[in-house]
């Protein structure tokens, strides 16, 4: 793969790795097997492009998912035909949910095989074709080039999301000509990304005389990028309007910053909800009307015009109906919003503003995210928070598996930054965090990168922490151990009548001794007074470090919204301040 | 408060109006293209009530498909967006909602009988502008090319007169006037 000619005969197998090193892939996470050792060979003899041996297919995807979300970066995974495809059906269906750029490349049979029943044949683009934004079957050498560099264009641009590229074994052995396409096969394919000015005029009037705005943002902006990110923050500064995020979008603007009222959703703050529910103008950006948002459809923000600002039209009026749609790119459609902001001479109602932002602060009074602490057991929030406190002032990136401890990790791990929390959040895959993790840290060798997992949830994807140690990745697996899958039981105790038919961790392994036995450094803390050491022990360690932190059982995850409900129908915990001790009047009212 | 969920998704939408339109849409004629459109059809549980499809731009590999489809309006319009997002497709025009569209379609209409029966077929037939493309003594075929509706009236004028069988082609769409799409 040596030369910078760019046009040059070669095999399809060294077409593939042309093209990677071409896209300026690093690393390409996989698993060999018959249907690519043609691809294999073509990496052996080459080192533009490393490759990183995961412990399954499912893990692969996931690690190039926690690449790419923390890069911006297309996240590159190479699979076998067969069960290498199926394996990697979940994470690419997880990539399709969240929208993360992954390109797969997968082995196919010969071509001459193909619908034959061959040894190790799927129908790959048949299987594939729903969870991905695109998929190829190549069956000509002359498409391979094209076709590989549309399918990193395909993933990274507009609505970023999978795609599969299906090279069966004899065309990764024909010989053909590769250069880098200068145009690609699919013309209708023009993502846009400027809005129409004016709808984005019609959005500037509107939140200039909005009385009760919020800007309710989501995982777009951080598909969007860095500028997307600034621009936000500029744009909340010169508005001086409250924001609220979903669960995708935490770290696009700075949970530090007064104008931050969290997470909005099912396990949102109670001030974030409220204001979704009473807000008269509402300035989604980037989001998309998910149901762990909107609750209840009839009930969902009565009185509120919405704004949605969207690269996907068909996430615009979907679920919620939009009075002023704008289809474009978050960064574009910013920066237009903030020059019109700074043109318009606009004279927001500092009056209703004033009044609107008591009424948050009444809500935040009513601190919805407290909790009882407790001096015997460990608090599963306490741990996050002192976690949080610990890790905090470092270059850290958090991922997450799914269930109570990633709520909990929203809601009590300040992200700062955008690109630094990874977290399945559509397809809520467990198993995700691990190998996600294993991503991250590759992209980010320096930096501390911690999945914080559940004891169910980690063992899904255990094997990757084999896949840790053989590349010397020293990621921190904190699991909240609460021998229970916590959010089911939860689940189970509001909807079935506390019946907790499976959901008990049981027969779990000792978490430290399955580290030793990984090579790995295990770490088991079940008391509050020795947390803040053993998370001290877990950083300084440069290792894989599995850490069992063994947190109370039976705590639930609250705020909730139970679902069928509205916004403001949340369930509280009960360690917050009541309705009747909050402040004002209002705030009485209001709950 | 309403009744307690026993689920953890929102309810199911009250019912809402339902319309029928026609769509056209153009796309790359490649492999798979047709299984992507039906697959999202089926997938995401929407109505194809009719399907059409020919390449119809040889040079250029582009074919038209139209679909006839049900849905409440947010649902059509979901439909015409998950349409146009698949990476092949360069159009989608609604044809129903451009209001000033041509449908056609073509049946084949197999007819067996004898005596005043036969006759009557034959009668309708020729009022109705249908052409008789093969006949044996104790049967037709019809061919009939219209909108859905007088080919449905058609139809079931036959059904007492010894209707077998029926191949219809689904409706092709066009807009009047001097523009494409
Ligand atoms: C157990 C569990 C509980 C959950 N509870 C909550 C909860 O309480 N609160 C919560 O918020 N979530 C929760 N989620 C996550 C939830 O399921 C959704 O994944 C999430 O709300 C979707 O986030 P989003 O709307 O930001 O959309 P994303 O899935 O991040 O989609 C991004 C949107 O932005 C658009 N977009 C992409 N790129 C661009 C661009 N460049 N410019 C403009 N637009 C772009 C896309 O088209 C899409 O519409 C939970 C998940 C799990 C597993
Ligand atoms: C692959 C997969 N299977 C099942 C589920 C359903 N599910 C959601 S959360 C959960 C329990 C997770 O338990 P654990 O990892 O211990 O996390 P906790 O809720 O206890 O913090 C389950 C089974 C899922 N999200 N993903
Ligand atoms: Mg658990």
């Amino acid at each position: 793969m040596k030369g910078n000619v760019m046009t040059r005969e070669m095999t399809g197998a060294e077409m593939v790795i042309q093209a990677l090193a071409d896209q300026n892939v690093e690393h390409v996470f996989g698993y060999p097997g018959g249907a690519v050792l043609p691809i294999y060979d073509a990496i052996f003899s080459q080192n533009q492009v490393r490759h990183i041996l995961v412990r399954h297919e499912q893990g692969a995807v996931h690690a190039a998912e926690g690449y790419a979300r923390s890069t911006g970066k297309v996240g590159c995974v190479l699979v076998t035909s067969g069960p290498g495809a199926t394996n990697a059906v979940t994470g690419l269906t997880d990539a399709l949910c969240d929208s993360i750029p992954i390109v797969c490349i997968t082995g196919q049979v010969p071509t001459h095989l193909i619908g034959n029943d061959a040894f190790q044949e799927c129908d790959t683009v048949g299987i594939t074709r729903p969870c991905t934004k695109y998929n190829y079957l190549v069956k000509r050498i002359e498409d391979l080039p094209r076709v590989l560099h549309e399918a990193f264009h395909i993933a990274s641009s507009g609505r970023p999301g999978p795609v599969v590229v299906d090279v069966p074994k004899d065309i990764q052995f024909a010989k053909g000509v590769y250069s880098k396409p200068k145009d690609f096969p699919h013309t209708g394919y023009k993502p846009k990304l400027k809005g129409d000015m004016d709808k984005i005029k019609q959005a500037i009037d509107l939140m200039a005389h909005a009385k009760r705005p919020l800007f309710y943002t989501g995982g777009g902006v951080v598909n969007s990028g860095k500028a997307a990110c600034d621009l936000l923050r500029e744009l909340v500064k010169l508005t001086g309007y409250p924001i609220t995020s979903t669960l995708m979008g935490l770290g696009a603007f700075p949970a530090a910053d007064p104008k931050w009222i969290g997470m909005l959703g099912m396990h949102g703050t109670l001030e974030a909800n409220m204001a979704m529910h009473d807000c008269d103008v509402m300035i989604c950006i980037g989001a998309r009307f998910d149901d762990r948002i909107t609750g209840r459809l009839d009930a969902f923000s009565p009185g509120s015009k919405k704004i949605h600002v969207d690269i996907d039209p068909s996430s615009i009026n979907k679920n919620v109906k939009a009075d002023v749609p704008i289809v474009g790119d978050c960064a574009h459609v910013l920066e237009d919003m903030i020059r019109l902001w700074r043109t318009g001479a606009i004279h927001p109602d500092k009056k209703s503003l004033q009044m609107w932002w008591t009424q948050i602060d009444n809500w935040r009074s009513r601190k919805s995210l407290a909790y009882r602490s407790s001096n015997d057991v460990i608090k599963p929030q306490y741990a996050i928070q002192r976690l949080y406190e610990l890790t905090k002032d470092k270059d850290v990136y958090i991922t997450t598996e799914v269930g109570q401890h990633q709520m909990w990790a929203a809601q009590f791990y300040g992200f700062q930054e955008p690109n630094r929390w990874m977290t399945s959040g559509g397809l809520g895959t467990m198993g995700y965090g691990l190998p996600a993790s294993v991503g991250v840290q590759l992209a980010h060798p320096k930096s501390l990168v911690i999945d914080i997992a559940g004891e169910a949830s980690v063992l899904m994807t255990m094997q990757e922490l084999s896949t840790a140690v053989q590349y010397r990745l020293p990621i921190k697996i904190f699991i909240l151990n609460n021998n229970y899958m916590g959010m089911v039981r939860q689940w189970q105790e509001l909807l079935h009548g506390g019946r907790y038919a499976e959901s008990y961790s049981e027969a779990l392994p000792d978490f430290v001794k399955l580290a030793e036995a990984y090579h790995a450094h295990g770490i088991r803390c079940a008391k509050p007074a020795d947390l803040d050491r053993a998370i001290k022990e877990m950083i300084a360690i440069d290792k894989p470090v599995l850490f069992d932190c063994v947190v109370d059982p039976k705590e639930n995850c609250f705020p909730m919204i139970p679902s069928g409900r509205a916004h403001n129908e949340m369930l509280l915990g009960d360690a917050g301040v009541s309705a009747e001790d909050a402040i004002t009047e209002e705030g009485k009212v209001m709950v | 408060m309403n009744a307690p969920s026993t689920t953890h998704y929102p309810a199911a939408p009250t019912a809402q109006k339902l319309e029928t339109h026609t769509l056209s849409v153009l796309v790359d004629n490649e492999p798979g293209v047709l299984a992507r459109v039906i697959g999202l059809f089926a997938g995401r549980g929407y109505n194809i009530e009719s399907l059409t499809v020919s390449e119809t731009e040889h040079r250029q590999h582009l074919s038209l498909i139209t679909i006839v489809t049900t849905g409440t309006p947010m649902v059509i319009e979901q439909i015409k967006h998950q349409l146009d997002r698949l990476v092949p497709v360069h159009h989608v025009v609604d044809m129903t909602l451009a209001g000033n569209a041509i449908e056609r379609e073509l049946a084949m209409v197999k007819v067996k009988g004898k005596g005043d029966n036969r006759v009557e077929a034959l009668r309708l037939a020729d009022a109705f502008r249908a052409r008789v493309i093969d006949a044996t003594t104790e049967s037709f075929v019809f061919e009939i090319t219209g909108a859905t509706d007088k080919i449905e009236q058609f139809i079931n004028l036959m059904l007492p007169l010894g209707l077998v069988e029926v191949a219809r082609t689904g409706i092709a769409a066009i807009m009047r006037g001097p523009e494409g799409m």
